[in-house]
C-alpha cells in the first residue's frame, strides 16, 4: 500500500513539472504583455524599462526558471492589471468558486445516481424512459444556454430567484460563505443547477448502465436465489458494485466541473476564479492565467492521485493485488 | 468506402445494420433531423429568405422586432429580427451552417490526427507508444473546454484557429479509442505473425488495425462532432470563439443575452433551439450507433 | 412417501423480436426427499432456464406461461412475489456455475453469508458469525472462522465454490439446484466437490436437481437422469438402466460421445448437426433431423411412453427390438 502510495505521488510530481512547462511556454509564447502594461503614447524608453521590469527580455527557458522558482516559494507573481499579488486575486475568489462546485455536484451525484439505478432497475418503465430523456437533454443541452433558460424562466418571467451574483455572505473561518444564508442560498440554487445538470446526464447514465449490467449479473441472481430481499440487493450489492466506474468519473468531472464553472460564473456573474480568468483572457493578464491553469492542474492531480486511493479502500483486489502482480 | 451493395447480397453488414438500426424510431428520426440540417445547411444561401451578410440589405429600423413583425422591406420576419435588423431565421440558417461546418472540419482533422496517434502507438509499441499515450492521457484528463479556452485565447479569433483549438481538444479522445481498439487486435496470433514477416507491416496496418478501429471510431465522431459544435457555440458564446463578421449560433445566442432580461426573448431563445435539435438529433444517432456496436448489450 | 417438488407440465417462454422461443416446454418430474436426480442436455436444450424456473428467477422477456411446481404440496408458479423470495433460499435454493461471477467481489465471505442469513432470520452479528462459520466448516473449509474476513479473491476455485455451497445450504433447504456447479472447476477438485456435494445431500436429506451437459458426471451422483432436448424431457430413468441400455437415440449419442465410451486412438462420436433454432422447431419430433432412425412417423409429437420406472419421447425407441429398428431406417 505505501509503495503504491509513493508511486502515485512521484507520477503526480512528474505530471505538475510537465504541466508547468506546457503552460508557460504555451502562454507566454504567445501574445505580448507589455502593451497592456505601459499606455499606448509610451516612449521606447518606457517600454525598456517595463520589458525589464517583467524579466521579458530574458531567454524563456530563463524566464521558466524564475517562474518555476517563484513558484515554488508560493509566489505566482503580480497581476498586470489588478496589480496585486496573483495568489491573493485567486485566493480571494476560490472559496465562490469552490462553493458552487461542490455544491453542484454533490447534487449531481446524489440525485444522478438515484434516478440511475431506478432507471436501470425498471429500464422498461415510462418514468425510466423520461429520466433517460431528461439525460440525453442534459447531456445535448450547451450549458451556457441552459444558463440562459434557467435566468429567463426564474429571474425574468417568474421573479423566484436573483439573476446574479452571490447574495448575502456570512464569514466562517475568515472566508465567505453564500449557502449560510437564505439570500445567498437563493442567489446559488440557478448556478448550482445549471452547473450540476451536464454532470446530472452523466452520472445517471453511468448508474443505468452499470445498474443493468449488474442487474443480470450471477451475483445478483444468486442473492435473489438465496431469498435476499430485492432492496437489501441494491443497496448492498448493486451500489457497490457500480460504486468503481462512479467514483472514477465522479473524480474526473470534479475538475472538469471547475472548468465549467468558467461558463457558469460568466452567465450568473458569480465572482469565483472562473469569472476571473475569462477577464483576465480578455485582458491577456498573463500571470492570472498561468497561475490558474498550474492551480487547476494541481487539483486535477491531486483528485486522480484521492481516486486511486478511494478505489484501493473500496476493492480489496487491487489493495492486496498489487503486491502479487 | 463502398455503403452501395449490390441488391442480391441483401445480407451485407451494412443492410443488416441499417434494418436494425429502423427498428429504433427515435432514432430514425433523429437521423432523418441529423440529415435535412445538414442538407439545410449546405443550400443555406437558397433557402434562407435573406442574406444577412448583405448589409445593404439591413435596416435597423427593424432591429429586435419581434417574430412575425412586418420589415420595411415588406418580408415578414417569421422569428422576428436579431439586434441589427437582421432576418433571425435567415441568421439561423446561416449559423447553422457554420456551426455544422466548424464541427464537421474540427471532427475530421481531430479524427485524421487521433486515429493516426493512436494506431501508431499501438503498431510501434516501445517508447512511442509510451510517449503518446501518456501525452494524450494527460490531456484527457485535462478538461476539453478549458483547453479549448486557452487555445482559442492565445490564437486569437477566426475561424482556421478555432478549429485548431477544437482539434487540440478533441484529438485524444479518438486517439484513446483507435489505441484502445487496434491493441486489442494487434494482439491476436495472427497479426503477430504477420508482423514477423515485415513486408505485411503495412497491410497489417491498413487490412486488420485500420478497420478493426473503424466501428469504435464511428462513434467517437458522432459523439465528438456534437461536442465540438457545442463547444463552439460555448466558446462564441464566451466571446473567444468566430469574429462577429462570421455568427455562429452560439454568437446569435451571445447577442441576444443582453436583451433576454429586457423580454426580448426570441433573438437568443431561437438559436438556441436550434442548436439543441442539432446536437440532440447527433447524440441520439450516435447512442443508436453505439448500442448496435457494442455486443456486451446485445441479447 | 410423498415427493418434495413435483413438476407438471412447466412452460417457459421467451418473448423476443424475431418471435416467441418456448424454452421450457411441458416438463413435467417429480422429487422425493434426499433424492438426487441429474437434469442432461446440450447447451440450450433448456436445463437451465428450467433450474431457475423452478425458484421463479426468470428475467423479462423471459415468462412462465404454464403448468406447475409444487414445493412441499404449495404451488409456486404465480406466488406473489414476497412469498416467493420467503421461500427461496429456504426451502429451494440454487447453486451456480462459476462462483468467480455468483460471489461478490467487494464483500467478505462472512458479509455474504451474513447477508443469506438475515433475509430468513434474524439474528446477532455473533450468532452470525458463528453459523456462518459452521457452514464454512461443514462444507470442508479450513480455520473457518477466520475465512468469514477473507474476500473472494483470496480464495481458490474450490474453495469459492464450496463457500458459495455453504450459503446456498445455510437454511437446510428441501431441495437443492445444483447449475453445473463443478464445470468450471479442475478436474480433481470436481470430483472432490461432487463426493461432498452427494454426503450433504445424504446428511441432510437434501433433495438435488444436478443441471449438466456430462452425463458421467451425472451418473456418478445421481439415481435417476432426465434428458432434456429443444425444451422438452425425451428420456427418463434410473440413471445405471439409462446409461447401459437407452431409448432414445438422443440419449444413445450422448452416451457415445462420452470419452470413455471410446477406445484409445478412435475418433469421438459426434451427434450429427446441431440443435434446432427453437424460434423454428420441426411440428414432430424435435430429434428427428439428425436421427438414424428417423421416419415418416415422427412428423408427428411423440408422446410420451412410460414403462415401470422409466419413460421416454419416441416413436423409435432403442433397446427392445433394435434390429427391427434398424431395418425400418435403412428401407
Amino acid at each position: 500500500m505505501l509503495g503504491f502510495i509513493i508511486q502515485r505521488a512521484i507520477q503526480a510530481v512528474a505530471v505538475m513539472v510537465v504541466m508547468s512547462v506546457i503552460v508557460f511556454v504555451g502562454v507566454y509564447a504567445i501574445g505580448n504583455p507589455v502593451d497592456i502594461v505601459i499606455p499606448p503614447d509610451a516612449t521606447q524608453a518606457m517600454r525598456d524599462e517595463a520589458i525589464r521590469r517583467l524579466g521579458l527580455d530574458l531567454p524563456l527557458w530563463q524566464q521558466y526558471g524564475h517562474f518555476a522558482w517563484n513558484l515554488l516559494h508560493g509566489d505566482f507573481g503580480r497581476s498586470f492589471v489588478y496589480n496585486m499579488p496573483v495568489l491573493e486575486l485567486i485566493g480571494g475568489r476560490l472559496p465562490a468558486t469552490l462553493e458552487l462546485v461542490l455544491i453542484s455536484i454533490i447534487f449531481a451525484a446524489v440525485a444522478g445516481v438515484g434516478l440511475g439505478v431506478y432507471a436501470g432497475v425498471k429500464p422498461d418503465s415510462w418514468i425510466a424512459k423520461a429520466i433517460m430523456g431528461l439525460s440525453i437533454l442534459g447531456f445535448s443541452v450547451p450549458s451556457f444556454w441552459v444558463g440562459l433558460i434557467l435566468i429567463l424562466t426564474f429571474a425574468v418571467s417568474l421573479g423566484w430567484l436573483p439573476a446574479g451574483g452571490r447574495g448575502e455572505t456570512v464569514t466562517l473561518w475568515g472566508v465567505e460563505w453564500s449557502f449560510l444564508t437564505l439570500d445567498g442560498l437563493s442567489h446559488i440554487i440557478l448556478p448550482a443547477v445549471n452547473l450540476a445538470l451536464f454532470k446530472l446526464a452523466m452520472m445517471i447514465r453511468l448508474a443505468r448502465a452499470g445498474t443493468r449490467e449488474v442487474m443480470l449479473s450471477d451475483t445478483v441472481k444468486f442473492a435473489r436465489a438465496a431469498g435476499i430481499p430485492e432492496g437489501v440487493i441494491l443497496r448492498r450489492h448493486v451500489l457497490k458494485l457500480i460504486s468503481i466506474p462512479l467514483i472514477t468519473v465522479f473524480g474526473l468531472e470534479l475538475g472538469s466541473t471547475l472548468a465549467f464553472a468558467v461558463v457558469t460564473e460568466t452567465i450568473f456573474s458569480w465572482p469565483g476564479v472562473g469569472k476571473l480568468i475569462i477577464d483576465s483572457i480578455g485582458v491577456l493578464d498573463r500571470p492570472v492565467m498561468v497561475a490558474y491553469l498550474v492551480l487547476i492542474a494541481f487539483l486535477f492531480v491531486m483528485i486522480n492521485f484521492t481516486v486511486d486511493l478511494v478505489f484501493a479502500l473500496i476493492d480489496p483486489r487491487i489493495r492486496s493485488g498489487r503486491q502479487g502482480a | 468506402m463502398t455503403d452501395i451493395s449490390p441488391p442480391q447480397r441483401a445480407t451485407s453488414p451494412v443492410t443488416l445494420f441499417w434494418r436494425e438500426f429502423r427498428r429504433n424510431r427515435p432514432a430514425t428520426v433523429a437521423l432523418a433531423v441529423t440529415l435535412l440540417l445538414f442538407l439545410v445547411a449546405i443550400f443555406a444561401p437558397l433557402i434562407a429568405p435573406q442574406n444577412p451578410y448583405d448589409l445593404a440589405g439591413l435596416s435597423l429600423m427593424d432591429a429586435r422586432r419581434p417574430p412575425g413583425f412586418v420589415g420595411s422591406g415588406g418580408y415578414t420576419h417569421l422569428l422576428g429580427t436579431d439586434p441589427q435588423g437582421r432576418d433571425l431565421l435567415s441568421a439561423i440558417l446561416f449559423g447553422l451552417r457554420i456551426s455544422i461546418e466548424i464541427g464537421v472540419m474540427a471532427g475530421a482533422i481531430a479524427l485524421a490526427i487521433g486515429a493516426t496517434l493512436g494506431v501508431v502507438a499501438a503498431y510501434a509499441g516501445g517508447w512511442i507508444e509510451s510517449l503518446i499515450m501518456r501525452i494524450v492521457d494527460l490531456q484527457l484528463s485535462f478538461p476539453a473546454i478549458l483547453l479549448a479556452l486557452v487555445m482559442s485565447a492565445l490564437l486569437g479569433q477566426g475561424k482556421a484557429q478555432l478549429v485548431t483549438a477544437l482539434v487540440a481538444a478533441q484529438y485524444a479522445y479518438f486517439a484513446r479509442t483507435a489505441y484502445g481498439a487496434a491493441t486489442s487486435e494487434r494482439r491476436k496470433d495472427y497479426i503477430e505473425a504477420a508482423l514477423a514477416t515485415p513486408l505485411h507491416a503495412r497491410r497489417v496496418v491498413f487490412k486488420h488495425l485500420l478497420p478493426n478501429c473503424a466501428p469504435p471510431l464511428i462513434v467517437v465522431a458522432t459523439v465528438q462532432i456534437a461536442s465540438s459544435i457545442s463547444l463552439e457555440a460555448t466558446l462564441s458564446f464566451l466571446g473567444l470563439g468566430l469574429p462577429v463578421t462570421e455568427p455562429s449560433l452560439g454568437m446569435l445566442i451571445s447577442n441576444g443575452f443582453p436583451y433576454m432580461m429586457s423580454g426580448r426573448y426570441w433573438i437568443s431563445v431561437y438559436p438556441g433551439v436550434m442548436l439543441i435539435i442539432l446536437i440532440m438529433a447527433i447524440n441520439i444517432v450516435g447512442d443508436q450507433i453505439r448500442d448496435q456496436l457494442n455486443p456486451r448489450l446485445r441479447r | 412417501m410423498t415427493p418434495v417438488l413435483e413438476v407438471s407440465g412447466l412452460r417457459t417462454e421467451f418473448r423476443t423480436g424475431a418471435g416467441t422461443v418456448p424454452a421450457v416446454d411441458g416438463v413435467s418430474f417429480s422429487l422425493m426427499p434426499g433424492e438426487i436426480i441429474g437434469l442432461v442436455g446440450e447447451s440450450g436444450s433448456g436445463k437451465s432456464v428450467t433450474g431457475f424456473s423452478l425458484l421463479g428467477l426468470i428475467d423479462a422477456p423471459g415468462q412462465i406461461v404454464g403448468g406447475s411446481v409444487r414445493l412441499n404440496g404449495t404451488e409456486l408458479v404465480g406466488m406473489a412475489p414476497q412469498e416467493l423470495r420467503k421461500r427461496r433460499g429456504k426451502e429451494i435454493a440454487m447453486i451456480f456455475q462459476d462462483p468467480i461471477a455468483t460471489l461478490n467481489p467487494l464483500l467478505t465471505i462472512g458479509q455474504q453469508m451474513e447477508m443469506a442469513l438475515a433475509a430468513h432470520e434474524r439474528l446477532g452479528r455473533r450468532a452470525a458469525a458463528e453459523k456462518s462459520a459452521e457452514a464454512l466448516a461443514r462444507v470442508g473449509i479450513p480455520s473457518p472462522r477466520e475465512r468469514l474476513s477473507s474476500y473472494p479473491h483470496e480464495f481458490s476455485g474450490g474453495m469459492r465454490q464450496r463457500a458459495a455451497i455453504a450459503i446456498a445450504l445455510l437454511h437446510r433447504p428441501a431441495v437443492v439446484v445444483a447449475d453445473e456447479p463443478t464445470t468450471a472447476l479442475d478436474v480433481s477438485i470436481q470430483a472432490q466437490i461432487i463426493a461432498e456435494m452427494k454426503a450433504l445431500a445424504r446428511d441432510y436429506g437434501v433433495a438435488m436437481i444436478w443441471i449438466s451437459h456430462d452425463l458421467a458426471v451425472v451418473s456418478a451422483l445421481a439415481s435417476r437422469i432426465l434428458v432434456m432436448y429443444a425444451g422438452r424431457i425425451v428420456e427418463e430413468g434410473p440413471s445405471a438402466r439409462v446409461l447401459r441400455d437407452p431409448r432414445h437415440p438422443y440419449t444413445r449419442g450422448l452416451i457415445d460421445s462420452l470419452p470413455s465410451a471410446t477406445r484409445p486412438g478412435e475418433m469421438l462420436a459426434q451427434i450429427p448437426g446441431s440443435m434446432p433454432s427453437l424460434l423454428s422447431l420441426p411440428p414432430g419430433c424435435a430429434f428427428a433431423p439428425r436421427c438414424a432412425f428417423a421416419s415418416s412417423a415422427c412428423a408427428a409429437r411423440p408422446d410420451a411412453t412410460a414403462a415401470g420406472d422409466r419413460a421416454w419421447r419416441c416413436v423409435h425407441p432403442l433397446g427392445q427390438d433394435r434390429t427391427d429398428q434398424k431395418e425400418r431406417a435403412a428401407s
